[in-house]
């Protein structure tokens, strides 16, 4: 996928929930991105937050660690 | 087998609370208050002489066949038009009665051409039985006097002709367009002896009609007689199946000579459609026998070669043999299928099976993804269950109904005549539509409010009727207290009560004036039963499952789930689609929507299919598109789907094809998508396979097999001979053996099995120990989820924004007569109503380009171009433009972008920036496109020639 569209549909879940209250908001986000990203896509991102995450959304990048798989 | 000839009543069923007694011909029978003296006969087996009457137009006493003598009371009543009455004595026979009736024929036959034996009725006509009932022996007037026998024969329609020599002018074809269809095309011109049935136009092709063949069916004579079986005659025997279009899911009878379909007639038993078809589902079934019909398994190395034909066992072998090779070298995840909305319940989830067990990931997707997956999100969020939530009749209990973002009188035919004719008996409509569509404005049908909103506001638009009913006490306080998450309705209720989501602050955005979205919003709300019927207008957006929430938020406030005449109602598009969507098509979710991630679900499924099975979610299509740019995705099995023309932003998708080392297509026809293939297996039309199809009302319908599979197999012993292939054996032999096993395996499903559907003829899901017969209305006493959630609906804009570079807004969509991708529809007469796709734009938004009626239009967006013609129509709004993607040629979705909804990726086909602007010639992608398909659909074979 390309970085832009990536960056642009993870922002789009993170506007949906952004209207809950932090926890339940963070909570949303990662959720989403468990239940309905691949693993290449996860990973992806992944990789883009490790090269600094520029223009994600705060939700994504807090779910981002929540995703991470365990080292 | 036999012909199956359905008992025809008369005059309409009627049902009421009370019941009357009366004697008929010295029977006693026991019917609902209001019904006919002549369906009551019926019932007790007498069939009183008719012509005039029919049991699916209301009676109308012209022909005076059905009289009948009442004791006690004077004259020779019609039993059409008279109700039965308590204790009534009624006598259908008499020497007074026969003569009468006797006389009335000689005066029908005085008029009517005598050649039974070489008419295209013969042995299927009214008149002709009737003679022979009332023992028609001479006509005293002879055969000299005035007369129609000289009429003209028009044969304009495709499909039927209307031969006015033979017409008796009973007005059954009138009414039935008027009762049936709802379209008043009909009408009888003149008056006494020059009485003459009409369409209003010169024909019946330049007429209002849409060919729903409703007049056809109800015409008692020739005079309206389908071409086919003028052509090959009467059929021998029929075959009860569904239709393979929309998602109404019509039940026809297939009428056969031997092993081919003379006509298609509705069944007057379906419970979706009750004896009513549209001009597809009834006439338009030529392409299962087209000659670009492909019959034999075809190879080739590169997308560039000639297709090779070669055997079953050569096309599979090779298929297995790439797809083992990939995952060999690029992993297991490296390839993935397409199940098909056209398909069958048992094939769709055959294929899932074999991706999920055979391939061993979860790499499988649908077309819902491009339609209705924003419904499976958002009502499963809301409410519990991915589907709509009433059965069609529930549309005769509603007295308001709110249409958005759907056009079923184009999309949805002959639900739309359903709900017409609840409109004209007086229920409320509103319509959300950017498109004056016809449903605004047809004849004796006027919606209270049309919200023309700006294609994208959808959200806002809900939002501000959400505020409406919150912030003037609309809300049913006690259902909501009682069915829904109090926490959840308290935060949505303090949300859309902000000013910011009132019809008036958001007017700018959404184009809708605030006086009319209130006063619709009081309607939905105070008007009783309040029904919601949606299309991909709702979810074709970046914001689709966030209005999917929004609806039922609405509805959730105002009480209006769990009774008749209410609800949320998706009007799915394709045949199978919601049946491709439980039949776990999705690469997150097993059969019957349970996540893959469920250690309880995927370890039955891992029990019953003996393999081991992935727990993470797999690739949606656009993101297998994605992968295969990226490299890591090499092979798709791709079953009933053209996503090359229908997906949208076509150069990105057909760039992802082209990377793929192995694409195997199987097909009808040398579909778009097939350009981009190295394996052509030829698939099986639905006449010609036994299986189950699942409509929009979730109502599960037989497919029964009428012909023998032209390729030599159904699409599911083509799957299933693939699984083998790949070493994981599948040996079912019958669709009804995969049924059982989704029955096992699926708790909404655990009911349903052929034996059921055969006897019963269909059910709606859930179909289990709680509802043995099925479900037609959802959520009685509560929801499926436990209490219904209340979702915070925030309007976010599309990021697809206009510019002074591209001004206008397209929005795509589908007409009448065409279907989909056009496979189908295209290979049929259907062309004569859409011949190609055309740009509708506003006359203000034309002059200002300087175009005109039927110029040549380059439509461009940030995408791509394209080129057609322009239709100038005030059916728009300024600022707005619309198509239709029906015609490969065309290719609609060069212009569609990769927006998509944020939860589904569900694309946003509904909005696209864009410019016209007057064109000379054919767009470079189209020309393109016109010397590549050629080459890429090539066949070398000694059948075809090279």
């Amino acid at each position: 996928m390309q970085t832009e569209t990536m960056v642009h549909n993870a922002n789009q879940i993170a506007l949906f929930f952004a209207s809950y209250p932090h926890d339940e908001a963070l909570a949303g986000v990662t959720d989403h991105l468990q239940k309905f990203w691949e693993r290449r896509m996860r990973q992806q991102l992944l990789e883009y937050v490790d090269h600094g995450g520029h223009g994600l959304h705060e939700l994504v990048l807090e779910a981002a660690k929540k995703i991470r798989p365990a080292a | 087998m036999a012909l199956i000839q359905e008992t025809d009543y008369g005059t309409p069923l009627r049902i009421a609370e009370t019941m009357v007694t009366l004697e008929i011909d010295g029977r006693s029978v026991t019917v609902p208050a209001g019904t006919s003296i002549m369906r009551a006969a019926v019932g007790l087996g007498i069939q009183v002489p008719k012509l005039c009457a029919t049991d699916s137009v209301e009676p109308f006493g012209s022909c005076r066949l059905c009289l009948v003598e009442i004791e006690g009371r004077r004259g020779t009543p019609a039993s059409c038009t008279t109700p039965v009455e308590s204790g009534l004595k009624v006598h259908t026979s008499s020497p007074k009665l026969s003569r009468m009736r006797r006389g009335m024929m000689e005066l029908y036959i005085s008029d009517h051409p005598l050649d039974c034996l070489t008419c295209g009725a013969n042995g299927n006509c009214e008149l002709q039985d009737m003679a022979g009932v009332v023992g028609l022996r001479e006509v005293r007037y002879g055969y000299d006097g005035a007369n129609h026998l000289k009429s003209e024969k028009d044969q304009s329609n495709p499909y039927f002709t209307f031969d006015a020599s033979k017409c008796i002018v009973c007005s059954r074809c009138v009414r039935a367009c008027e009762e049936v269809q709802g379209t008043f095309a009909l009408t009888i011109q003149g008056r006494g002896f020059a009485s003459v049935v009409s369409a209003g136009g010169k024909d019946f092709l330049d007429s209002e009609c849409v060919s729903c063949g409703a007049c056809v069916q109800a015409c008692p004579t020739a005079t309206l007689m389908e071409k086919s079986v003028l052509e090959k005659g009467q059929g021998e025997h029929s075959v009860i199946t569904t239709c393979a279009y929309c998602g109404v899911g019509c039940t026809f009878k297939a009428e056969m000579q031997g092993n081919e379909v003379v006509r298609m007639v509705p069944f007057k038993d379906g419970m979706a459609n009750h004896g009513h078809s549209c001009v597809k589902g009834r006439f338009s079934w030529g392409y299962a026998t087209h000659k670009d019909r492909i019959l034999k398994p075809m190879l080739r190395a590169k997308i560039t070669d000639p297709w090779r034909e070669v055997t079953w066992e050569e096309a599979i072998g090779h298929a297995a043999s790439e797809f083992k090779r990939i995952q060999a070298k690029f992993g297991r995840e490296s390839i993935g299928g397409i199940t098909s909305s056209r398909c069958t319940d048992e094939e769709t989830y055959l294929v899932q099976k074999m991706i999920r067990a055979a391939f061993g990931n979860n790499n499988v997707d649908t077309c819902a993804r491009v339609c209705h997956s924003p419904t499976g999100y958002g009502l499963k969020t809301t409410l519990g269950t991915s589907a709509g939530t009433q059965h069609f009749d529930s549309v005769e209990h509603a007295d308001v109904i709110m249409v958005i973002g759907a056009n079923p009188t184009d999309a949805h035919p002959v639900f739309a005549s359903h709900m017409k004719r609840r409109l004209r008996e007086g229920a409320r409509l509103i319509v959300v539509d950017p498109r004056r569509i016809d449903l605004v404005k047809t004849p004796h049908v006027k919606a209270d409010y049309h919200l023309p909103l700006r294609p994208g506001a959808n959200v806002a638009v809900i939002n501000a009727m959400a505020h409406v009913v919150v912030t003037e006490g609309l809300v049913d306080e006690p259902y909501v207290r009682e069915r829904c998450d109090i926490a959840a309705f308290d935060a949505w209720r303090k949300f859309v009560a902000e000013e910011r989501n009132s019809p008036e602050a958001v007017e700018e955005v959404t184009g809708v004036p605030a006086a009319d979205l209130r006063a619709a919003a009081r309607l939905y709300a105070t008007g009783r039963n309040a029904a919601i019927y949606y299309g991909l207008g709702v979810t074709e957006h970046s914001q689709g499952s966030t209005m999917v929430m929004g609806m039922a938020n609405l509805a959730m406030a105002t009480g209006n789930f769990g009774k008749l005449g209410a609800g949320v109602n998706p009007l799915r598009g394709q045949n199978n689609v919601q049946g491709s969507c439980d039949m776990g098509s999705f690469p997150h979710e097993f059969s019957g929507y349970r996540h893959v991630s469920d250690d309880a679900v995927r370890h039955s499924f891992e029990q019953a299919w003996q393999v081991p099975l992935q727990s993470d979610p797999g690739l949606r299509i656009s993101n297998m598109i994605d992968a295969a740019i990226d490299g890591t995705f090499k092979g798709i099995y791709i079953q009933g789907e053209d996503i090359v023309q229908s997906d949208p932003n076509t150069k990105h998708l057909t760039a992802g094809m082209a990377a793929m080392e192995c694409v195997v297509v199987q097909d009808l026809f040398l579909n778009e998508t097939a350009s981009y293939a190295h394996v052509f297996l030829p698939g099986s039309s639905f006449l010609e396979k036994d299986g189950t199809f699942i409509n929009a009302e979730r109502r599960i319908g037989r497919v029964r097999k009428a012909i023998p599979p032209k390729a030599g197999l159904a699409d599911w012993e083509i799957t299933v001979k693939l699984s083998e292939a790949l070493g994981y054996p599948m040996p079912y032999q019958h669709p009804s053996e995969i049924m059982d096993e989704i029955a096992r395996l699926t708790p909404t499903f655990a009911g349903v099995s052929y034996e059921l559907l055969d006897r019963v003829g269909s059910v709606q899901w859930p179909c289990n120990e709680k509802a043995p017969m099925g479900t037609p209305v959802m959520h009685i006493g509560g929801f499926v989820r436990g209490k219904g959630r209340f979702m915070i609906t925030e309007f976010i804009p599309t990021d697809e924004r206009t510019t002074d570079r591209y001004p206008l807004v397209l929005t795509t969509g589908r007409i009448l007569s065409q279907y989909n991708v056009g496979a189908q529809t295209r290979r049929t007469e259907n062309n004569v109503w859409h011949s190609e796709d055309v740009l509708e734009i506003h006359p203000f938004d034309a002059e200002n380009r300087g175009i005109n009626e039927h110029d040549l239009v380059a439509l461009t967006s940030r995408a791509g171009e394209i080129t057609l013609r322009a239709h100038i129509s005030e059916r728009m709004q300024p600022g707005v433009v619309y198509t239709t993607f029906h015609h490969a040629v065309t290719g609609a979705n060069v212009v569609t972008t990769e927006f998509s909804d944020w939860a589904t990726s569900c694309p946003e086909y509904k909005v696209t920036a864009v410019q016209v602007r007057p064109a000379k010639k054919l767009s470079e992608w189209q020309q393109h496109y016109q010397e590549t398909r050629k080459q890429t659909t090539q066949i070398m074979s000694e059948t075809h020639g090279d």
